[in-house]
Formats: structure tokens, sequence, C-alpha cells
């Protein structure tokens, strides 16, 4: 028996470049960048004093006061999204959805600035100082338990936490949901909240990130030679996934179908990708083998591209041994040089730009790529946006713990 | 302030309810809809506010504002 077929029927998004689709999509395609000098927080004394926060956000536009008191950020980020995400699919969820209607959302890390300013109350005030809202606020699964809460879904929920795949991963575990006929309707994405003193301090420590703070805008170059580090972001993004005739019957607007999910493993290092893009290849291949879908078909990949070289080279190798000659003909972007690198968020974020590129048949450029790395050979569109049809795309992310995560978009036909 | 507007104010800050909703005889489960997390929210601010510590034992059974502000009251040797 063929698996059911999944389609996106929402979109939702809390961004650095804009907290709705229009905004994100106009600030993609011109190429803006949404990294600024950190405001959040006084971060003088860290090497890295930029990032892209998430501006103009009032979590009482989407959420009641109460409520938003007990989340910490990126919970309140992700119910914002998936607010956004259920309105953009019309989806009404009343009393006979809501057993058929699940969330899977994932974290990177979680309540970090809850976690912080309640180990500093722990240090002035002893153990009576830790707030009873302390765990609840911190735990990752939060943002899936939240929304489901909100919506009133009751659908099976949960969080997958694969670091920088997060996104990927569990909008990759929905999708199977609905595949395998548990859920008729699954919200799910990625969030993420860590520009935060630890957050921050701790990529310092590691030298991941990039030090340019003269030049925000200009600090995330992937594929450029002058990259010196990926710069983080934050927000959320949400999709609808939607069983296929589920969607048809209710007049739905389809975005696209999700047609494969593929994860693997480099077992190789805790934070370095496998340079030799194996690990990362072999899920890009189980997700083709997952859709039925031939390597030369494919028309768009929107890469993890963070503006480090390790990944950078990496992803172009695992592109290479995948769709060989086609390679040449793909078109590759990454879109993190306008959103910082979202973390848990980014493969959420990056499937709902890989589904407006294919909705628009038209490919935001790569910005900041004005010196080609050697090893870095591939179309990634630099300096302007390309009109081309697009009619299957791919996102992958890759996270720490050597995760590796795909999927895989086509447009929709009955 | 007296004690009471200050248990109010917090409980206001907490519950997002409007001022007149909230009397000495309001009770935190039926009246506020005030779990026990919340409870335990607005102790831990009245003891930031005051600079006291509330025994968790002195708390527990108490079920309406009016015997929170009379503790507290006691405890600061005032009238509530």
């Amino acid at each position: 028996m063929l698996p059911r077929r999944v389609v996106i029927s929402g979109l939702g998004m809390i961004t650095p470049i804009g907290n709705n689709k229009q905004d994100f999509w106009d600030h993609l395609l011109h190429g803006h960048s949404g990294v600024t000098t950190i405001d959040r927080f006084d971060a003088s004394a860290f090497v890295t004093r930029i990032a892209a926060q998430v501006k103009d956000f009032d979590p009482q536009d989407y959420i009641s006061r109460t409520e938003a008191r007990r989340m910490d950020l990126f919970v309140q980020y992700a119910c914002a999204a998936a607010r956004i995400a259920v309105e953009d699919a019309r989806l009404s969820i009343d009393q006979t959805e809501r057993s058929k209607t699940g969330v899977w959302v994932g974290s990177g890390i979680g309540g970090l600035e809850t976690f912080e300013k309640q180990h500093a109350s722990l240090l002035k005030k002893g153990a009576a100082g830790i707030n009873p809202f302390f765990v609840p606020m911190y735990i990752a699964n939060m943002a899936a338990g939240q929304i489901s809460i909100m919506l009133g879904a009751q659908g099976p929920s949960g969080c997958t936490i694969t670091a920088c795949a997060s996104g990927t991963n569990s909008i990759g575990e929905a999708f199977h949901l609905i595949q395998n006929g548990k859920a008729e309707v699954m919200v799910a994405g990625g969030t993420e909240a860590s520009i935060t003193p630890m957050g921050i301090g701790g990529f310092c420590a590691m030298k991941a990130m990039s030090t340019r703070n003269m030049e925000p805008q200009k600090a995330c170059r992937p594929f450029d030679l002058d990259r010196d580090g990926f710069v983080m972001g934050e927000g959320a993004g949400m999709v609808i996934l939607e069983e296929m005739s589920h969607a048809l019957k209710r007049g739905a607007t389809i975005y696209a179908e999700l047609v494969g999910y593929g994860a693997s493993s480099d077992a190789h290092h805790m934070v370095q990708p496998d340079s030799t893009g194996h690990g990362a290849a072999m899920a890009f291949k189980m997700a083709l083998d997952d859709a039925g879908i031939d390597p030369w078909e494919v028309d768009y990949i929107n890469a993890h591209g963070t503006g480090t070289t390790l990944n950078d080279i990496t992803e172009t190798n695992a592109i290479k041994e995948v769709f060989a000659t086609h390679s040449n003909h793909l078109l590759v972007t990454s879109t993190k040089p306008s959103t910082g690198h979202m973390l848990g968020a980014a493969g959420a974020v990056e499937l709902i730009a890989a589904t407006l590129v294919l909705d628009k048949d038209i490919v935001p450029p790569t910005i900041n790529l004005d010196t080609p790395d050697p090893a870095c050979d591939l179309d990634y569109v630099p300096g302007q946006a390309r009109k081309k049809s697009i009619n299957i795309a791919i996102s992958d992310s890759l996270g720490f713990g050597g995760h590796n995560a795909v999927l895989i978009i086509r447009k929709f036909a009955e | 302030m007296s004690v009471f507007e200050d248990v109010r104010k917090i409980i206001i800050e907490i519950k997002d309810l409007p001022e007149e909703s909230i009397t000495l005889e309001s009770r935190f489960e039926e009246d506020l809809e005030a779990d026990s997390l919340d409870v335990v929210e607005m102790l831990m601010s009245l003891e930031e506010l005051y600079d006291i510590q509330i025994p968790e034992e002195a708390t527990e059974g108490m079920k309406t504002v009016r015997e929170v502000v009379e503790y507290i009251s006691a405890l600061l040797g005032q009238d509530a």
C-alpha cells in the first residue's frame, strides 16, 4: 500500500527579516540582512557582538499576557508562528478535528534565557529563589506542549532535538505521522531563542561565529572565501502539514506536496561534520528514495549554508556525491546571511523559503558571496534573484552531533 | 500601600484580573482560578517585596486573600 500523501497548506514565521510571509519573502528576494549589533543584552565583553534578532515582536499579538509571561521566548515565538500558520491555512480545529491534529516542534536548546535568569536567582537568593515555573518554562518540548494547548490539538505531539537539524527532523517526523495515518493535520516546525549571554558566549568559546562586528550585514558569507563563521539568528518557523484529501476536501490552498524525508548520522565527531560529505549525502539519497525521485529531477536546494568553512565544503561535497553531473544544473542558495542561523528553527524557516521559491518560481540570491571559495563550485545564485521554473526543491540541515536531515517538496498536482 | 493592595497588585500581575474582582474574601482556587503554582509565585513575589521569608508550612491551607494578608501583616507587625 502506498503511504498517504501529505501537502503543505499553511506557513507561519517569526524571523529576523519579518514576522509575516510577505515581509519575509520580500527581504529574502531583495537580499536584505537582518543581522545587527546585539541590543538584547550588553554584549560588549564578547568577541562576537552581532546577531540576527527578531524585531517588533509583541507576544500579546498572538497570546494573552498571562500565558506569555509563563513562556520562555522560544515558546512565545513558536506559539506566534503556529498561530500565523493556522490562520494562513484557514484551518479551524473544532471538536471533530481536535483528535486528528498534532504538533511536532523542535528546538535545539530550549529556554536558555529562563535557565540563566533562574540560575542567577539561585545564586542570589538560594534554593527558595527558584520560580515554580522554571522547569515548565525551560524544557524544550514545551513549545509543542503550549501550541497543543493553545490550539486544542489532541493528536500526537512532541519535539525532535537534533541541534541545527531540529526543525527539519521535526517536520520529517510529522510527515511520517500523517503518512502512516496517525494524524490528518500536523503543526510542525522549529523554534529557538538563544541570543543570550550563555548562548552567544558558548558559541564564541567554540570560535564558531563571525567576529565581523563592524559590518553586521556582511558577516554571514556562505561559500565565500572571506567568511569567518556563522551568525546567530532566532525565531520560529511552522508549517501546516495535511493529508492530501483532507486539504482538498476543505478547499485549502496547497503550496506544495511534501514527498520525501531522509535522515542520517555522520558517526564522526561531536561538532565537526564529516567533510567528505558522505554522511550528509546518505540523508539526501534516503530522501530521494523516499520520494521516488531521481537526482536529475531536482531543481533547487535551500542549503544549510552556515558560512563556516567546514559546513560549506561538506555540503558542497555531499551535493556533488548525490547529484554528480546534475550538480552544475542545480540552483543552491543559503538564506542564512539574511536570517542568521536560527539553529533549531533554521530547517523549518528554510523549508518555508523553499516552499515560497517553488510557489513563485523565483530563487532569492545567496548574498555576501563576493569571492567564491574555489572548493565551493556550485551555482549558489550570487548577487541577484533568478527566475526559474522550480518543480522539485530540497531543504537540508546538518546539526551538531552529526545529525543530517533532508526534506523534498514538489509542486502539487493531483 | 496596605498589604492588601500589594497582594492585589501581585495577583493582577500574575492572573491579569480586573482590580475590583479581587477582594479580601476572594478564594484563590474558586474565585481567582489560581492554581498551586500561581499561589507559590505570589508568595515568592511577596517575599521579595517585603524582604521576608515565608515558611512553606505556614502557607499550607491558605485559601483566601484575607488569610495571606493577615499572615503577612502579622509577620510585619502591622494591622491588616
